[in-house]
Protein backbone atom coordinates (compact mmCIF):
# COMPACT_ATOMS: atom_id res chain seq x y z
CA UNK A 1 0.00 0.00 0.00
CA UNK A 2 1.18 3.52 -0.78
CA UNK A 3 -0.34 6.31 1.18
CA UNK A 4 0.80 9.04 -1.14
CA UNK A 5 3.91 10.49 -2.57
CA UNK A 6 2.70 14.07 -2.56
CA UNK A 7 5.23 16.64 -1.41
CA UNK A 8 5.41 17.64 2.22
CA UNK A 9 3.21 20.44 3.43
CA UNK A 10 5.91 23.03 3.63
CA UNK A 11 9.41 23.53 4.82
CA UNK A 12 10.22 26.03 7.50
CA UNK A 13 12.60 28.66 6.24
CA UNK A 14 15.97 28.98 7.92
CA UNK A 15 18.61 31.65 8.22
CA UNK A 16 18.44 35.42 8.66
CA UNK A 17 15.77 35.91 5.98
CA UNK A 18 13.44 33.57 7.81
CA UNK A 19 13.51 35.74 10.89
CA UNK A 20 12.19 38.65 8.91
CA UNK A 21 9.17 36.84 7.55
CA UNK A 22 7.38 33.93 9.19
CA UNK A 23 6.33 31.15 6.83
CA UNK A 24 2.64 31.19 5.97
CA UNK A 25 0.23 29.30 8.17
CA UNK A 26 -1.22 26.09 6.87
CA UNK A 27 -4.44 25.02 8.45
CA UNK A 28 -4.76 21.40 9.50
CA UNK A 29 -7.02 19.54 7.04
CA UNK A 30 -10.40 18.66 8.53
CA UNK A 31 -11.28 15.02 9.05
CA UNK A 32 -14.04 12.85 10.38
CA UNK A 33 -12.93 9.42 11.57
CA UNK A 34 -14.05 6.65 13.89
CA UNK A 35 -12.17 5.99 17.09
CA UNK A 36 -11.50 2.59 18.65
CA UNK A 37 -14.85 2.75 20.46
CA UNK A 38 -16.69 3.39 17.20
CA UNK A 39 -17.35 7.03 18.05
CA UNK A 40 -17.18 9.69 15.36
CA UNK A 41 -14.37 12.17 15.83
CA UNK A 42 -13.96 15.44 13.97
CA UNK A 43 -10.75 17.39 14.17
CA UNK A 44 -12.93 20.45 14.74
CA UNK A 45 -13.94 18.90 18.09
CA UNK A 46 -10.47 19.90 19.25
CA UNK A 47 -10.67 23.55 18.25
CA UNK A 48 -8.83 25.72 20.77
CA UNK A 49 -6.55 22.87 21.86
CA UNK A 50 -2.99 21.96 21.02
CA UNK A 51 -3.20 18.60 19.25
CA UNK A 52 -0.45 16.12 18.48
CA UNK A 53 -1.55 13.99 15.54
CA UNK A 54 0.55 10.86 15.14
CA UNK A 55 0.29 8.58 12.10
CA UNK A 56 1.51 5.14 13.20
CA UNK A 57 0.99 1.40 12.75
CA UNK A 58 1.40 -1.69 14.91
CA UNK A 59 4.16 -2.98 12.60
CA UNK A 60 6.21 0.22 12.90
CA UNK A 61 9.15 -0.19 15.30
CA UNK A 62 10.06 3.50 15.71
CA UNK A 63 6.39 4.32 16.41
CA UNK A 64 6.50 2.04 19.43
CA UNK A 65 9.27 4.12 21.00
CA UNK A 66 7.10 7.23 20.82
CA UNK A 67 3.90 5.75 22.22
CA UNK A 68 4.99 5.86 25.90
CA UNK A 69 5.97 9.50 25.39
CA UNK A 70 2.53 10.32 24.04
CA UNK A 71 0.90 8.48 26.94
CA UNK A 72 2.96 10.69 29.26
CA UNK A 73 2.05 13.90 27.39
CA UNK A 74 -1.64 13.00 27.47
CA UNK A 75 -1.44 12.41 31.21
CA UNK A 76 0.43 15.61 32.03
CA UNK A 77 -1.02 18.12 29.57
CA UNK A 78 -4.59 16.99 28.93
CA UNK A 79 -6.00 19.30 31.60
CA UNK A 80 -4.03 22.21 30.10
CA UNK A 81 -5.75 22.06 26.71
CA UNK A 82 -3.73 19.39 24.94
CA UNK A 83 -4.66 16.12 23.25
CA UNK A 84 -2.94 13.33 21.39
CA UNK A 85 -4.72 11.70 18.46
CA UNK A 86 -3.12 8.54 17.13
CA UNK A 87 -4.08 7.59 13.59
CA UNK A 88 -3.56 3.89 13.00
CA UNK A 89 -2.59 3.07 9.41
CA UNK A 90 -2.71 -0.73 9.62
CA UNK A 91 -4.32 -2.27 6.55
CA UNK A 92 -5.99 -4.87 8.77
CA UNK A 93 -7.73 -2.17 10.81
CA UNK A 94 -9.15 -2.64 14.29
CA UNK A 95 -8.61 -6.40 14.20
CA UNK A 96 -4.93 -5.84 14.88
CA UNK A 97 -5.05 -2.37 16.40
CA UNK A 98 -7.48 -2.98 19.27
CA UNK A 99 -5.47 -5.81 20.87
CA UNK A 100 -2.38 -3.62 20.62
CA UNK A 101 -4.13 -0.72 22.37
CA UNK A 102 -5.25 -2.99 25.20
CA UNK A 103 -1.83 -4.55 25.59
CA UNK A 104 -0.02 -1.20 25.70
CA UNK A 105 -2.57 0.66 27.83
CA UNK A 106 -2.78 3.59 25.44
CA UNK A 107 -4.64 6.41 27.16
CA UNK A 108 -5.16 8.72 24.20
CA UNK A 109 -7.66 8.49 21.40
CA UNK A 110 -6.83 6.25 18.46
CA UNK A 111 -8.56 6.79 15.13
CA UNK A 112 -8.69 4.52 12.12
CA UNK A 113 -6.72 6.07 9.26
CA UNK A 114 -6.85 5.50 5.54
CA UNK A 115 -5.05 6.44 2.36
CA UNK A 116 -7.39 9.30 1.53
CA UNK A 117 -6.78 10.90 4.91
CA UNK A 118 -3.01 10.55 4.52
CA UNK A 119 -3.21 12.24 1.13
CA UNK A 120 -5.26 15.09 2.54
CA UNK A 121 -2.46 15.69 5.06
CA UNK A 122 0.02 16.25 2.27
CA UNK A 123 1.19 12.68 1.89
CA UNK A 124 2.29 10.39 4.68
CA UNK A 125 5.11 8.48 3.06
CA UNK A 126 6.56 6.80 6.11
CA UNK A 127 5.84 6.20 9.78
CA UNK A 128 5.91 7.68 12.27
CA UNK A 129 4.77 11.01 10.88
CA UNK A 130 3.54 13.49 13.44
CA UNK A 131 1.89 16.87 13.15
CA UNK A 132 1.59 19.36 15.96
CA UNK A 133 -1.46 21.53 15.56
CA UNK A 134 -1.71 24.88 17.32
CA UNK A 135 -4.77 26.23 19.14
CA UNK A 136 -5.83 28.19 16.08
CA UNK A 137 -5.93 24.99 13.99
CA UNK A 138 -2.75 25.69 12.06
CA UNK A 139 -0.01 23.12 11.62
CA UNK A 140 2.87 24.24 13.78
CA UNK A 141 5.28 21.44 12.93
CA UNK A 142 5.58 18.17 11.03
CA UNK A 143 8.01 15.47 12.14
CA UNK A 144 8.86 12.64 9.79
CA UNK A 145 10.51 9.70 11.51
CA UNK A 146 11.58 9.23 15.08
CA UNK A 147 12.53 12.42 16.92
CA UNK A 148 13.29 13.02 20.57
CA UNK A 149 10.74 13.32 23.34
CA UNK A 150 12.26 16.70 24.21
CA UNK A 151 11.58 18.04 20.73
CA UNK A 152 7.91 17.22 21.07
CA UNK A 153 7.64 18.51 24.59
CA UNK A 154 9.26 21.86 23.80
CA UNK A 155 6.74 22.43 21.04
CA UNK A 156 3.79 21.38 23.16
CA UNK A 157 4.78 23.66 26.01
CA UNK A 158 5.47 26.54 23.67
CA UNK A 159 2.07 26.20 22.03
CA UNK A 160 0.25 25.79 25.33
CA UNK A 161 1.92 29.02 26.37
CA UNK A 162 0.41 30.74 23.38
CA UNK A 163 2.73 30.51 20.35
CA UNK A 164 1.02 29.78 17.05
CA UNK A 165 1.56 29.81 13.34
CA UNK A 166 4.16 28.86 10.79
CA UNK A 167 5.09 25.44 9.59
CA UNK A 168 8.30 23.57 9.92
CA UNK A 169 9.14 20.15 8.65
CA UNK A 170 11.69 18.07 10.43
CA UNK A 171 12.93 14.53 10.52
CA UNK A 172 14.51 11.84 8.46
CA UNK A 173 14.96 11.90 4.72
CA UNK A 174 12.76 9.77 2.53
CA UNK A 175 14.17 7.19 0.14
CA UNK B 1 13.74 -36.58 -4.91
CA UNK B 2 16.10 -36.28 -7.83
CA UNK B 3 17.38 -32.82 -8.40
CA UNK B 4 18.18 -32.53 -12.05
CA UNK B 5 19.38 -29.11 -12.97
CA UNK B 6 19.07 -28.50 -16.66
CA UNK B 7 20.20 -25.00 -17.39
CA UNK B 8 19.76 -21.55 -16.05
CA UNK B 9 20.39 -18.76 -18.49
CA UNK B 10 23.03 -16.36 -17.17
CA UNK B 11 21.27 -13.13 -18.05
CA UNK B 12 19.28 -11.61 -15.22
CA UNK B 13 16.66 -8.97 -14.98
CA UNK B 14 15.84 -6.49 -12.23
CA UNK B 15 12.17 -6.30 -11.46
CA UNK B 16 10.22 -3.53 -9.82
CA UNK B 17 13.17 -1.20 -9.55
CA UNK B 18 11.25 2.07 -9.44
CA UNK B 19 11.33 4.08 -6.25
CA UNK B 20 11.26 1.08 -3.96
CA UNK B 21 14.01 0.40 -1.45
CA UNK B 22 13.68 -3.29 -2.33
CA UNK B 23 14.29 -4.96 -5.69
CA UNK B 24 14.12 -8.57 -6.78
CA UNK B 25 16.74 -9.89 -9.19
CA UNK B 26 15.48 -13.02 -10.88
CA UNK B 27 16.70 -15.23 -13.73
CA UNK B 28 15.62 -13.94 -17.11
CA UNK B 29 14.44 -17.42 -17.99
CA UNK B 30 14.51 -20.88 -16.46
CA UNK B 31 14.89 -23.92 -18.69
CA UNK B 32 13.66 -27.17 -17.20
CA UNK B 33 13.44 -30.73 -18.46
CA UNK B 34 10.20 -32.62 -18.12
CA UNK B 35 10.24 -34.57 -14.89
CA UNK B 36 13.10 -32.49 -13.48
CA UNK B 37 13.49 -30.09 -10.59
CA UNK B 38 15.77 -27.12 -10.23
CA UNK B 39 16.60 -24.71 -7.45
CA UNK B 40 16.09 -21.20 -8.79
CA UNK B 41 17.80 -18.31 -7.03
CA UNK B 42 16.23 -14.94 -6.43
CA UNK B 43 18.23 -12.09 -4.94
CA UNK B 44 16.27 -9.59 -2.93
CA UNK B 45 18.23 -6.35 -2.79
CA UNK B 46 17.64 -4.00 0.12
CA UNK B 47 18.86 -0.44 -0.21
CA UNK B 48 21.78 0.50 2.05
CA UNK B 49 20.60 1.93 5.34
CA UNK B 50 17.36 -0.04 5.28
CA UNK B 51 16.38 -3.47 6.50
CA UNK B 52 13.38 -5.71 6.02
CA UNK B 53 11.92 -7.99 8.65
CA UNK B 54 13.10 -11.56 8.19
CA UNK B 55 10.76 -14.39 7.27
CA UNK B 56 10.52 -15.11 11.01
CA UNK B 57 10.60 -11.72 12.76
CA UNK B 58 9.78 -13.12 16.22
CA UNK B 59 7.29 -10.37 16.95
CA UNK B 60 3.60 -10.89 16.33
CA UNK B 61 3.15 -7.34 15.04
CA UNK B 62 6.01 -7.27 12.56
CA UNK B 63 5.31 -8.16 8.94
CA UNK B 64 7.51 -11.04 7.77
CA UNK B 65 9.27 -11.19 4.42
CA UNK B 66 7.35 -13.70 2.35
CA UNK B 67 7.84 -15.03 -1.14
CA UNK B 68 4.85 -16.85 -2.54
CA UNK B 69 4.41 -18.42 -5.94
CA UNK B 70 1.00 -19.00 -7.41
CA UNK B 71 2.20 -20.76 -10.51
CA UNK B 72 -0.07 -18.63 -12.66
CA UNK B 73 -0.92 -20.38 -15.89
CA UNK B 74 2.32 -22.35 -15.70
CA UNK B 75 2.22 -26.12 -15.07
CA UNK B 76 5.49 -25.75 -13.14
CA UNK B 77 5.19 -26.48 -9.44
CA UNK B 78 7.13 -24.34 -6.98
CA UNK B 79 8.23 -25.89 -3.71
CA UNK B 80 9.16 -24.38 -0.39
CA UNK B 81 11.24 -21.19 -0.38
CA UNK B 82 14.67 -21.35 1.21
CA UNK B 83 15.68 -18.15 3.01
CA UNK B 84 19.14 -17.34 4.34
CA UNK B 85 19.80 -17.04 8.05
CA UNK B 86 18.65 -13.62 9.26
CA UNK B 87 20.77 -11.37 11.44
CA UNK B 88 19.72 -10.23 14.88
CA UNK B 89 20.21 -6.47 14.93
CA UNK B 90 19.87 -4.08 17.80
CA UNK B 91 18.34 -1.09 16.09
CA UNK B 92 18.16 2.48 17.36
CA UNK B 93 14.46 2.09 18.05
CA UNK B 94 14.41 -1.46 19.37
CA UNK B 95 14.70 -2.51 22.98
CA UNK B 96 15.81 -6.00 21.95
CA UNK B 97 17.50 -7.42 18.83
CA UNK B 98 15.24 -7.74 15.81
CA UNK B 99 15.45 -10.51 13.20
CA UNK B 100 16.13 -8.73 9.91
CA UNK B 101 17.67 -9.02 6.46
CA UNK B 102 19.93 -6.34 4.99
CA UNK B 103 21.81 -5.98 1.71
CA UNK B 104 21.46 -8.85 -0.75
CA UNK B 105 19.19 -11.66 0.39
CA UNK B 106 19.67 -14.85 -1.62
CA UNK B 107 16.57 -17.01 -1.63
CA UNK B 108 15.93 -20.23 -3.49
CA UNK B 109 12.77 -21.81 -4.77
CA UNK B 110 12.48 -25.34 -6.15
CA UNK B 111 10.85 -25.37 -9.58
CA UNK B 112 9.54 -28.74 -10.67
CA UNK B 113 8.13 -29.89 -13.98
CA UNK B 114 6.08 -33.08 -13.83
CA UNK B 115 6.85 -35.92 -16.29
CA UNK B 116 3.63 -35.30 -18.19
CA UNK B 117 3.99 -31.55 -18.57
CA UNK B 118 3.93 -30.56 -22.24
CA UNK B 119 6.99 -28.76 -23.66
CA UNK B 120 6.68 -25.02 -24.11
CA UNK B 121 7.14 -21.69 -22.41
CA UNK B 122 4.96 -20.43 -19.57
CA UNK B 123 5.34 -17.90 -16.79
CA UNK B 124 5.57 -18.67 -13.10
CA UNK B 125 4.19 -15.81 -11.05
CA UNK B 126 5.24 -14.86 -7.59
CA UNK B 127 4.77 -12.15 -5.02
CA UNK B 128 7.22 -10.77 -2.53
CA UNK B 129 5.63 -9.22 0.54
CA UNK B 130 7.93 -7.13 2.69
CA UNK B 131 8.08 -4.24 5.08
CA UNK B 132 11.17 -2.05 5.24
CA UNK B 133 12.49 0.38 7.84
CA UNK B 134 15.62 2.32 8.57
CA UNK B 135 16.64 3.22 12.11
CA UNK B 136 14.25 6.17 12.29
CA UNK B 137 11.17 5.31 10.25
CA UNK B 138 9.28 2.59 8.45
CA UNK B 139 7.80 2.42 4.99
CA UNK B 140 4.39 0.85 4.43
CA UNK B 141 4.31 -2.86 3.59
CA UNK B 142 4.54 -3.53 -0.11
CA UNK B 143 4.11 -6.41 -2.49
CA UNK B 144 6.29 -6.83 -5.55
CA UNK B 145 5.18 -8.98 -8.47
CA UNK B 146 7.70 -11.39 -9.93
CA UNK B 147 7.19 -13.18 -13.24
CA UNK B 148 9.63 -15.81 -14.44
CA UNK B 149 9.37 -17.38 -17.91
CA UNK B 150 10.00 -21.12 -17.73
CA UNK B 151 10.71 -23.24 -20.77
CA UNK B 152 9.93 -26.93 -20.50
CA UNK B 153 11.94 -29.15 -22.81
CA UNK B 154 11.80 -32.84 -23.59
Amino acid sequence: MLWSYAPNLAVGAAGPEAKKKAPPKKMAPAFTLKDSDGKTVNLSDYKGKVVLINFWATWCGPCKIEIPWFIDFETRYKSKGFAVLGIAMDDEGWEVVKPYLAKNKINYRILGGNEKLAESWGGVESLPTTFIVAKDGSIYKQHVGLVSKDDYEKDIRKLLDGAAGGIATAGANHP
Amino acid sequence: MALLAVSLLPAQTTLNSLSSVVNVVAPEKVVLKRGASQAVEFTIQVKTGYHVNSNKPEDEYLIPLRFTFTGGESPVQVGEIEYPKPSMEKLAFSTKPVSVFQGDIRTKALFKAGPNVPPGVSAVQGKLRYQACNDRMCLPPRTLDVKIPVEIRN
